[in-house]
């Protein structure tokens, strides 16, 4: 009720539905007896379609005391629980409050199943069959969407399950990502570098991980890179998980392997964000998900 | 009444509920109510204790959303057949009810069928309807309540025990016997058993009548299928008035029989009312009346409206019956019967639902290739392991990448991620949506294979 910003309408609902409720039993009062003159009391009197009348027939006593018992429950229910204005209730009952407690409850009754997880490391909870099964589930709810439901990502989501990490695959490195989430930041270059300069760059970058290159351009993109990238991707390209820069001389194209695309990511930039999820998901969750995506990465057996 | 000024009298319009006592009548329709009665019963009480393939014939799992009728094994999205059965109850509800009046109300519907029970066993405790009416009267002494007390407590035993047997559909009887043995019944199953067995108490013991004059919507919406040519519960007045023995009166010897044996009171004399249910006791009672006083049978018969007024002979009464509405009603009801039993058939016990990943839209592969990500939920609705065999078509090259078969085991369902690729040649494959076609067949068995429509994305 506090979106009403004066007290009368407080009142007025209060009042309003006490007052219904009582003339409701007024009413009752009133209607369950009738004065009729004197042996006319077969039908009610009322006629219809000319000639259709209507027996008096009697309800059962018990079911006005149905009447009376949906009074004094209405009544019963203002009491307990907020209805009459701003007033609380007795019980205090919101939403809110109706939530947490649920929460509280399925907490208690399903934390024991992640708990007991929870003491054991990574790399040991990574080759337990019934661990990566919880971690799969816990996948497939929160991380599918973006990673899709095998994992192997898709334009601009990184592939979990191959052995490139632009943030680092130890379990740390892995559990970091998933709580506190990462911001990874290209800064465009278009300015700087100019549009042949730009197109010089990318046909180095592609020479770096063995794709068919212009090799005049490969030259010149060489000497740009020295002064322009190294200081993120390192003088060799290979990246820096420090700050999620990737490696550039493997075959793992986060946003496309073809010249114009790569042309775009130097000029134009590229900011991608894997949200935190610590507010999301509990510890015990987080570890179990940090096992299932560590497994993905590990020689099969 | 009280007397109240002005030579009106006060009237209310609630009343303390006349206990009906009725009187047990024996005869034809009598015999087939307890032919009814024991149908009926006996398929409650007795299937939840048949086996069937190591498991109980007829069991609604309702923890695990599976229901097990016989050989088959229905799962939520069968949902298709339970409104069909509702559809086939709804039709033959019509139909008898526009061929017959109330016939399911006066032998079949579970109220009548327990109120019916119930009554036989405060017969044998009680006595008769005199004896009752008397016992009801006298004072409270030791034999009354030692004789309520008896009545009671075996309608309450009989009350738990079909509350029991109720239960016995959702949990395995057998295994719920052996919880009720050790008090060890869950706190759902303790509700239903006692709620259920309360419901049969308090309806067939102490509510009866006022069911179906207060509380049934049937009751009530049945009165708009009656039509003139509809066989009811009829009182030949013509031929029994005036009332009464001796010199120039009528076949009714006014012995009160037909509402003394009436469940809901009333007195089929006064015509046609919306409380009779259509048991045709009085039928039965007014016969075996005529045969002692030697009069023809049938004062009280089923009749229509139309041989009433028309004099129609019974010949032509019943030819009536066969009325467009009656046809019908009967057309539909065969058609949707027989529908059913062919669909149930043909029914594959096997269910595929593709569900595309949405955020990831397309992945390049290699060099050359486009991959979709899709994931299969497979139910295997058999009671036996499966080994399914997973294609996909609709494009040129297109195959699934990984494991083609899948082992899913007897009346469970299995999430299985699937990655379909295209080998594409870029001028040969625009990007857009294609459409695929997963189709998914048990291996070894012939006939179990489901095809589902899919989509194919390239950028």
């Amino acid at each position: 009720m506090s979106q009403f910003t004066s007290s009368f309408w407080d009142f007025y609902i209060g009042v309003i539905s006490v007052v219904s409720i009582l003339a409701c039993g007024v009413l009752l009062l009133a209607q369950s007896k009738r004065h009729v003159a004197g042996g006319q009391a077969e039908t009610t009197g009322h006629t219809w379609d000319e000639d259709l009348g209507e027996y008096n027939n009697p309800l059962p006593r018990w079911w006005m005391w149905l009447f009376w018992i949906t009074i004094v429950f209405s009544l019963v229910y203002l009491a307990l629980y907020p209805g009459l204005g701003s007033y609380a209730g007795y019980w205090k009952w919101t939403q809110v409050g109706q939530l947490e407690r649920e929460n509280a409850q399925a907490n208690a009754q399903f934390g024991p199943l992640y708990e007991k997880f929870a003491g054991q490391e990574v790399a040991q909870l990574a080759k337990s069959p019934a661990a990566l099964a919880i971690g799969q589930k816990l996948f497939l709810n929160n991380c599918a969407q973006c990673h899709a439901s095998d994992a192997a990502g898709s334009a601009s989501f990184p592939n979990l399950t191959d052995i490139e990490w632009l943030w680092g695959g130890t379990p740390e490195a892995i559990k970091t990502s998933i709580a506190e989430g990462r911001l990874g930041i290209m800064p465009p270059w278009g300015t700087v570098l100019g549009e042949q300069g730009v197109k010089d760059a990318a046909h180095y970058v592609m020479s770096l991980s063995g794709m068919p290159a212009d090799s005049i351009r490969v030259a010149r993109g060489k000497e740009l890179f020295a002064k322009t990238c190294i200081a993120c991707h390192g003088p060799e390209g290979k990246g820096n998980p420090a700050m999620g820069a990737p490696n550039l001389t493997d075959n793992v194209w986060l946003h496309g392997r073809s010249e114009s695309q790569i042309v775009q990511t130097i000029a134009k930039g590229r900011t991608d964000q894997m949200p935190a999820h610590k507010d999301l998901l509990s510890p015990s969750r987080i570890h179990l998900l940090t096992a299932y995506v560590y497994s993905l990465s590990q020689p099969q057996k | 009444m009280n007397d109240a000024p002005g030579g009106l009298v006060e009237q209310s319009l609630y009343e303390v509920r006349k206990t009906i006592h009725p009187r047990a009548v024996h005869g034809w329709f009598a015999a087939w109510r307890w032919a009814l009665v024991w149908a009926t019963q006996l398929v409650f009480y007795c299937t939840p204790w048949l086996q069937w393939n190591g498991r109980q014939a007829l069991h609604f799992d309702i923890v695990h959303r599976k229901f097990y009728i016989f050989g088959l094994v229905f799962w939520p999205q069968d949902i298709i057949y339970l409104t069909v059965l509702l559809i086939i109850s709804a039709l033959s509800l019509f139909l008898f009810t526009a061929i017959a009046g109330r016939l399911w109300c006066g032998f079949a519907c579970p109220q009548t069928v327990y109120t019916e029970i119930f009554l036989w066993i405060e017969e044998k405790i009680e006595g008769d309807r005199a004896a009752r009416m008397r016992l009801d009267a006298a004072p409270l002494g030791a034999r009354k309540a030692g004789l309520k007390a008896a009545k009671h407590g075996a309608w309450i035993a009989f009350a738990l025990w079909t509350g029991f047997t109720f239960v016995g559909y959702v949990t395995p009887i057998r295994e719920l016997w052996q919880e009720v043995l050790t008090l060890s019944t869950g706190p759902w199953e303790t509700f239903w058993v006692l709620f259920y067995g309360f419901a049969t108490y308090g309806n067939a013991g102490w509510m009866r009548e006022q069911v179906c004059k207060y509380m049934c919507p049937y009751a009530r919406f049945q009165s708009a299928m009656f039509d003139k040519d509809t066989l009811i519960i009829t009182y030949d007045r013509e031929r029994g008035e005036p009332r009464g023995k001796g010199e120039g009166k009528g076949h009714c010897v006014d012995c009160s029989i037909c509402v003394q044996v009436c469940p809901t009171g009333i007195d089929i004399r006064n015509g046609l009312q919306y409380e009779c249910i259509g048991c045709a006791a009085c039928i039965d009672g007014c016969d075996q009346v005529m045969d002692k006083v030697g009069f023809p049978k049938g004062l009280i018969r089923y009749s229509t409206t139309h041989a009433m007024e028309q004099k129609l002979t019974r010949a032509q009464m019943f030819k009536r019956a066969f009325r467009p509405r009656v046809l019908l009603y009967s057309a539909i009801l065969w058609a949707i019967i027989i529908a059913a039993g062919v669909s149930l058939w043909q029914r594959v016990p096997l269910k595929v639902d593709v569900i595309r990943d949405r955020a990831a839209i397309a992945r390049e592969v290699g060099d050359d290739e486009i991959e979709n990500v899709y994931r299969l939920q497979i139910m295997n609705t058999t009671e036996q392991p499966r080994v399914y065999e997973i294609r996909v078509s609709g494009l040129h090259d297109i195959h699934v990448a990984g494991a083609q078969r899948v082992e899913v085991d007897g009346a469970t369902a299995h999430m299985v991620p699937m990655k379909v690729r295209v080998h594409v040649e870029r001028e040969h494959l625009r990007p857009g949506t294609y459409p695929v076609e997963f189709r998914v067949s048990a291996v070894g068995v012939p006939g179990e294979s489901v095809r589902e429509k899919s989509v194919f994305i390239v950028r």
